[in-house]
């Protein structure tokens, strides 16, 4: 039960960081905030039995925490200016307040916290890849099993996504407008 | 943008040295310990990130030109492919099918080896390739950007 | 509980992305909500006094794993596509920061409400 508390404390902190990351006014200390959410998000996946996320948590977040604050530090406008209509906020945040409401009912009907879920279901997928996944494929740790052997199709696609960011940010930051040959000069 | 200080070069130039290794011990691990392509490969590129920080734009454009790491992208993406092509035509296999595995360590003999786990230690090599030259190339390109008329001081 | 905890770190940020004028703020308000959306994921594979799932030497009798691992073991099938859903955020992010970038360099204003008027 321990753990469970020690849950409860990162979750906490979590929680106080994303409150000060969208209520302050300063567009710097709202991206450091983000960043303790992430660091807060990496302890959390430690704790949580998955070392691989952890690692790529820490690492992903300075990289993060590098490009956000390139877009935030060197711009004149690094203090935010009020929000929008107060009728349009108001709205807004009773529309919210429902869907959490009723997400919570839906959250109830869940099995509570630390039962396996996936232990329960006869013929699992998750039961397979652990108890036969290192005989399979021979990869010790088994969540690398299954993103490169059992489903490799997902890393494929990543590897797509990645690349589409890649051209897209190339596209959008490119210097000046390549023209076309045939454009008639006006 | 010249770069920073004295001190931050000098400690960079150590330190980038460590961080690349540690990059290159999570990838070729990937398969025994947590870890894996995705983590090395970040961590490779955030090796360069920290050149570029400390020393500035032109001296990592010298160090791992342009041409060479959008070439070097390409290449993670190729082998990868190419992996899963070899497991459709070699034998009766499927797309992705781990053939080596199937092949030589099917016995088990190998197991807790580095070589072993036939294709996936090859695919995290590949995909760490991938995910290093693409990040440093999207933040390469974000640091290029400097607009018109409001002048940055990076 | 800890679900309802989670899904209010998604409410949060949802609430950023909407309400929030700047851009930047909104950029922050979605790379909240991914991360309430990874947590979440991790959660609902976790089990009380689980272990990783990473094998050692002492998980394996004649090729088959032992039935201490097989019990004990949390869920990897969610931890291997937020794997993949972690990298794929760095990339949308850098893609989102470009934007915002060049729109900063266009109109000279982070505030979405001036950017909405057309501007030569």
């Amino acid at each position: 039960m321990a753990e469970v508390i020690l849950f409860y404390f990162l979750m906490a902190f979590i929680l106080i960081a994303a409150l000060i990351a969208v209520e302050t006014t300063d567009l710097l200390s709202a991206v450091i905030c983000v960043g303790a959410i992430g660091f807060g998000c990496a302890l959390f996946f430690l704790f949580l039995r998955a070392p691989d996320i952890a690692i790529t948590q820490i690492v992903v977040e300075v990289l993060a925490l590098v490009i956000l604050i390139r877009v935030t530090i060197s711009r004149n406008a690094t203090f935010v200016t009020g929000d929008r209509e107060f009728f349009a906020s108001v709205v807004s945040v009773v529309i919210l307040m429902m869907i959490f409401l009723m997400a919570v009912q839906v959250l109830n009907s869940l099995p509570a916290f630390g039962d396996a879920v996936f232990a329960e279901v006869t013929d699992s997928a998750s039961k397979t890849y652990i108890s036969q996944g290192m005989e399979k494929t021979g990869a010790a740790n088994i969540v690398s099993a299954v993103i490169l052997d059992f489903r490799a199709y997902d890393t494929l696609g990543e590897a797509t996504v990645l690349f589409t960011s890649v051209i897209g940010a190339a596209v959008i930051l490119r210097k000046r407008p390549r023209k076309l040959p045939e454009e008639p000069q006006i | 943008m010249k770069g920073m200080s004295i001190i931050i070069k000098t400690i960079s130039s150590w330190i980038k040295i460590l961080i690349f290794l540690f990059g290159i011990y999570i990838i070729i691990f990937g398969h025994l310990t947590p870890g894996g392509g995705f983590a090395g490969g970040v961590i490779l590129a955030s090796s360069y990130v920290l050149i570029m920080l400390a020393y500035g734009r032109d001296y990592s454009e010298k160090n791992l030109p342009l041409p060479i790491a959008s070439k070097l992208d390409s290449a993670g993406a190729l082998m990868f492919i190419a992996i899963a092509l070899f497991g459709l035509f070699y034998g009766a296999g499927s797309f992705f099918w781990n053939f080596i595995q199937v092949k030589f360590f099917a016995d088990g003999h190998a197991a807790f080896d580095l070589v072993s786990a036939g294709t996936i230690p090859l695919s995290n090599i590949a995909i760490g390739l991938k995910v290093a030259a693409s990040l440093f190339l999207v933040i390469f390109a974000l640091s290029t950007f400097r607009p018109a008329e409001n002048n940055d001081k990076e | 509980m800890l679900y309802a905890l989670c899904f209010l770190l998604f409410v949060i940020g949802l609430y950023c992305a909407v309400v929030k004028k700047n851009m930047v703020k909104i950029v922050l308000g979605i790379v909240v909500m991914e991360y309430a959306v990874n947590l979440f994921l991790i959660m609902l594979g976790y089990r009380i006094g689980g272990i990783a799932p990473i094998a050692g030497p002492g998980d394996v009798e004649h090729g088959q794993m032992t039935a201490g691992f097989i019990n004990a073991s949390v869920d990897p099938l969610p931890q291997a596509i937020v794997l993949t859903s972690i990298v794929i955020g760095l990339g949308s992010l850098a893609l989102m920061v470009s934007i915002c970038i060049r729109i900063h360099e266009k109109y000279g204003t982070f505030d979405i409400t001036e950017i909405r008027r057309l501007k030569g």
